[in-house]
């Protein structure tokens, strides 16, 4: 039976496709999963699978023609199958699409625990939101004072069980209270919904919080920005760029790099600044999604190297290389270039000495980088030369106060100037 | 204490009651003069006379029906079903007549009577002679319901059945009669209606159990205790009234339940444990309870089949460690 192709959702912002390149000729054969075309969306080149098998009959609409989504494009059939009544329909839009839009872009489930031969997970994270927990151990939690969202339940189906709550009183205090303040207890992150995002969890935001966020956003449009700017000697961070590629020149370790890689670990000391403002509540991430600003031909784009807080330099050098090549050939899935907990973007190879950035919303804040120059500074009562790089922090002022993002700042430039603090 | 069986254990309970009481009377098929068709009557024709002991035809609505009457003009029969399922013949007279009359007499009359017999499962015969039917009886207010699972409990317990101015179903298991244990030898031994025993301590799961069950949650118990599991077995022993207090005292020290019995699942006495817990222990359950029940099936003849429907120790262990969330 012969069957539409319609214009699929390649990205979460588009509204229309734009066919970029037919991968197959009318009268070709075409089997279930094989690219059929590319199509420039608002973002990205993407490919756009065959959903059925057939011969691609008619192509109604060009190389270089736009289409808005749903609309029917393409049809799918048997080589001698009079496909006239879907023909028809064309160029009016398919309201009820016969079949669901290509999820090429969709993420990849991560595979389920039932696939390695349990019938039954011992923990599953509550993925529905909804929290198992026995009357017993909701009941002992609650006279212990014990959040059962800080807890892994071990039951069937991660039910919070008993044991569960008197394993959670044997444990000392957790030693992570002391480099992440704000957590007394351990906390519990959701998982996102784009995959290999960082787990987040979502606070009511306070009153106060809600009068500063409503107050400010009147001031500088929507996001209410404020600035602030260090100056960082650069010498050891070289010292120490150099020292790494010379061990494996293949590494090819960047300034950049190190940067991404600082500002990662000072996101999670201070979690303030690794969140987002949500109207009713602050979201605060568990893990550092930095957002990389990389200039393409006809505009920027922003791919996100996942966790950064937790990946080595070589693999974030790497990343950095690749997804960069990538967003430059067009080549990027929605899900490379959205949902970053926080932004750099690095003017230095233009020559630009220091520059303020604009906020990606939802982030809570974006560093704008400036170049790395020899400039005399005096040190002990000497002139010296070293190494100075500008680094200027727009932040947004409904989540960050000055101070918040002033510390934030401060952890950056002692890392940066001191990078041995990575490894302590 | 001399150890008898559960047959002898009834039998003294029997003549003792013939002999404390004059107003006591047994009657039944093959009570008297072939001694009951398990042997429970034995002798008792000789000691007490035909007045006392009295053979009944096959017609288990008039013999009950006519305990019943005896019951109101102010004798204490005691009236023997071969077997429990035979009573169904007779539950318009238990059901109607016995359990309401005196609520429906105004508090005119009570109704001193026992029916008794065993009931439950036996060996090799089949659907319609294996069936645990005490929730039939312990549905209706105005009736007693009585389930002893060791000859001290079915001794002090028929005694106080016969002494009881109410209707007292006492059920027997068929296959126990011949179950040995220690019972005092005092006349005056009796067992209140209404109050469970611990059979044995726990910590770690209650296991409520009755009649042909206990033995085999007890055996259960052990093997479980050298995996480190401690159970504790309660036993009923009255259905109704139920000693709900003991099992939620129990529930609240070790969190966890398994309900086993012979009886189908639907609409049995475990059903009822299950909810009166829930109402009352909700906040000290770290698990689901679980019944063990036989199979939702009429009794098979074939023993394999049989044998996969009557709970065992096996069914009693693994459902203890599900509720212990063990393995």
């Amino acid at each position: 039976m012969a069957s539409k192709v319609i214009m699929p959702k390649l990205s979460p912002t588009m509204e229309e496709g734009q066919i970029a390149r037919w991968l197959k000729k009318e009268g070709d054969k075409v089997s279930m999963g094989e690219p059929l075309a590319e199509i420039d969306t608002d973002k990205a080149t993407m490919e756009m699978q065959a959903l059925s098998n057939g011969v691609l009959r008619k192509i109604l609409i060009n190389e270089g023609e736009s289409a808005p989504l749903g609309q029917l494009i393409a049809v799918i059939g048997e080589p001698d199958e009079d496909i006239q009544a879907l023909l028809s329909e064309a160029p009016a839009k398919a309201t009820t699409p016969a079949q669901p839009p290509p999820s090429a872009p969709e993420p990849e489930a991560t595979p389920s625990p039932q696939t390695n031969g349990h019938a039954q997970p011992s923990v599953v994270p509550n993925e529905s939101g909804r929290m198992i927990v026995s009357p017993l151990a909701a009941r002992m939690a609650a006279e212990a004072g014990i959040d059962l969202r800080s807890l892994q339940g071990s039951g069937p189906g991660g039910r919070i069980i008993k044991r569960d709550i008197e394993a959670a009183l044997t444990e000392p205090a957790t030693p992570a209270a002391a480099t992440f303040p704000r957590a007394v207890e351990p906390l519990r992150f959701q998982t996102a919904t784009v995959a290999s995002a960082s787990p987040y969890r979502d606070e009511p935001a306070s009153e106060m919080r809600r009068t500063i966020a409503r107050r400010l956003v009147t001031s500088i449009g929507p996001v209410p920005h404020f600035f602030l700017t260090s100056e960082i000697e650069m010498d050891r961070a070289a010292e120490m760029r150099r020292g790494i590629n010379a061990l494996d020149p293949e590494l090819k370790i960047s300034i950049n790099d190190i940067i991404i890689k600082v500002v990662a670990t000072a996101l999670v000391q201070h979690p303030a600044v690794n969140a987002s403002y949500q109207d009713k509540f602050v979201r605060y991430y568990e893990h550092a999604d930095v957002g990389v600003a990389v200039a393409i031909e006809d505009g920027l784009i922003t791919p996100v190297i996942r966790s950064a807080d937790v990946k080595s330099l070589s693999q974030i050098a790497g990343e950095v290389r690749e997804l960069a090549e990538r967003a430059r050939s067009r080549k990027l899935k929605p899900e490379e270039y959205t949902g970053a907990t926080f932004s750099i973007s690095n003017l230095g190879m233009f020559g630009i000495d220091e520059f303020t950035a604009v906020i990606n919303p939802p982030e809570g804040g974006i560093l704008a980088v400036g170049a790395v120059t020899p400039k005399p500074v005096v040190r002990d009562n000497e002139i010296v030369v070293r190494q100075i790089m500008r680094l200027t922090m727009s932040c947004d002022h409904r989540v960050i106060d000055g101070a918040t993002g002033a510390k934030f700042l401060q952890t950056v430039k002692k890392i940066l100037e001191n990078p041995l603090y990575l490894v302590v | 204490m001399p150890t008898i069986t559960i047959r002898e254990a009834l039998n003294q309970a029997i003549r003792e009651e013939l002999a404390r009481d004059e107003r006591v009377f047994l009657m039944g098929e093959e009570v008297a003069a072939y001694d009951g068709a398990y042997k429970v009557t034995k002798g008792l024709l000789n000691e007490f006379g035909p007045k006392r002991v009295i053979d009944s035809p096959i017609t288990e609505l008039g013999f009950a029906g006519l305990g019943v009457g005896a019951a109101m003009v102010g004798l204490r029969p005691i009236i023997e079903f071969m077997t429990f399922n035979f009573s169904i013949l007779a539950t318009d007279q238990i059901i109607n007549s016995a359990a309401k009359m005196l609520y429906m007499s105004g508090g005119q009359y009570n109704i001193p009577i026992v029916f008794r017999g065993p009931g439950g499962s036996a060996f090799q015969v089949s659907s319609q002679h294996s069936q645990a039917i005490e929730s039939w009886f312990a549905y209706f207010p105005g009736i007693k319901v009585v389930m002893p699972s060791t000859p001290a409990d079915a001794k002090g317990l028929l005694k106080s059945a016969i002494r009881d101015d109410d209707p007292v179903i006492f059920i027997e298991q068929e296959r126990m009669y011949g179950n040995k244990g220690e019972v005092p030898d005092d006349p005056d031994f009796t067992i209140p209606l209404g109050v469970a025993d611990i059979k044995r301590d726990g910590t770690d799961v209650t296991i409520v159990a009755r009649s042909l069950m206990v033995p085999i949650a007890l055996k259960a118990a052990e093997k479980l205790q050298e995996q480190g599991v401690s159970c504790e077995v309660i036993d009923p022993r009255t259905i109704r009234p139920l000693d709900i207090d003991t099992i939620i005292e129990s529930v609240k020290k070790t969190n966890r339940v398994v309900l086993a019995e012979e009886s189908h699942p639907i609409c049995g006495i475990n059903a009822e444990i299950s909810s009166q817990i829930t109402e009352r222990a909700f906040d000290y359950l770290d698990a689901p309870i679980k019944r063990v029940s036989a199979l939702d099936v009429p009794m098979p003849y074939a023993k394999n089949l049989e044998n996969l429907v009557v709970p065992d120790i096996d069914r009693v262990i693994a459902a203890v460690k599900e509720v212990a969330y063990i393995e």
